[in-house]
């Protein structure tokens, strides 16, 4: 059965830290940084990356249109 | 599959669009404003209409929505947004114009034009950002406002005796013969989102169409004014918001 993965690239600068896409994300797969951005927010990251399945709930309910999805899939 | 691997445009999902600007948004975080502002981005370039598309900014949080959406804009005095429109779109009949209003702008002091403008029947979208308080200007009641919620002049929560009733004014609108489609829709999760675009891209097919208003109003979060996080604000605009503004076409002909 194929399997399908996917990868989010966070514009981390025009993030702002509303923690949306956190919510959103049906695997978990966001957080937010501990770092800060230039404007002193903590951005969302893949904190953990191999559970990603380049749905994009996260970057339909961004604000802020930073998030990027990418998707893949897998033959085994 | 490594990550980076992953990453290469040729599995690209989803982008941000290029008719949305780099300038980045003064919205607070969390704010509904920025989701509606890439609904309508998208919509834009996805119909192709980039050149033909007029947009008018009222007063209120968007006044600076020109920043974000490279169209032609028009800002316009406060709640007067709807009557800017009408002459644009008069003049120039084959543009594509539509308002972006929050409920201060649309169903307080524009009450009178909007009004009009949808008993008129103009041919264009008004977008209406309802999230019942003055966000721009400090969490003031506004019309929309609901009964018992708390803003920074009704701290005790609005009381129907003293402040009068939260205005629904969508259904108003749905109730004159000008207008053609009154949806309500919310951008809170994914399903939501969906929809909200499809009812803009309605919008604009209507004003091409020439059937006349189409008022979309998307029940929103002010995080900011209602002084909660954006994901409680949410919560909380399902629990409470949507039992007064319940979300579904109004009026589709």
């Amino acid at each position: 059965m194929a399997k399908i993965k996917g990868a989010v690239v966070v514009d981390t600068e025009r993030c702002k830290g509303c923690d949306l896409c956190v919510v959103a994300c049906p695997s978990d797969v966001l957080a937010l940084s501990k770092e800060l951005n230039a404007k002193g927010y903590n951005f969302s990251y893949m904190e953990n990356p191999d559970a990603c399945i380049g749905c994009a709930a996260c970057a339909y309910v961004c604000p802020d249109a930073c998030i990027t999805v990418y998707k893949v899939k897998l033959q085994d | 599959m490594t990550t980076n691997e992953i990453i290469n445009p040729a599995n690209l999902v989803h982008k941000k669009t290029d008719l949305l600007t780099d300038v980045p948004m003064h919205y607070c975080p969390g704010c509904s404003h920025g989701v509606v502002h890439k609904l309508l981005a998208e919509v834009i370039d996805e119909m192709g209409i980039q050149e033909e598309t007029i947009g008018v900014a009222p007063v209120g949080c968007a006044v600076f929505a020109y920043n974000y959406i490279d169209i032609d804009w028009q800002q316009a005095a406060h709640g007067r947004a709807p009557a800017v429109a009408t002459g644009i779109k008069r003049l120039l009949p084959e543009r594509y114009v539509f308002t972006y209003q929050g409920d201060g702008d649309l169903a307080a002091i524009g009450t009178a034009e909007t009004i009009h403008a949808c008993n008129r029947g103009e041919n264009i979208m008004i977008i209406f950002i309802n999230n019942g308080i003055y966000g721009m200007t400090g969490g003031q009641m506004a019309p929309t406002t609901l009964e018992g919620m708390k803003t920074s002049t009704s701290p005790y929560g609005r009381n129907v005796e003293l402040n009068g009733y939260p205005l629904n004014i969508t259904k108003l609108l749905a109730e004159l013969e000008g207008t053609c489609y009154v949806t309500r829709q919310s951008v809170h999760n994914v399903a939501g989102v969906r929809r909200a675009k499809k009812a803009i891209q309605k919008g604009f097919e209507n004003s091409e169409l020439k059937k006349g208003t189409s008022v979309i109003e998307i029940v929103s979060t002010c995080n900011s004014g209602w002084k909660l996080s954006p994901a409680a604000s949410n919560d909380w605009m399902v629990k409470n918001m949507f039992p007064a503004y319940p979300l579904g076409d109004l009026k589709n002909v």
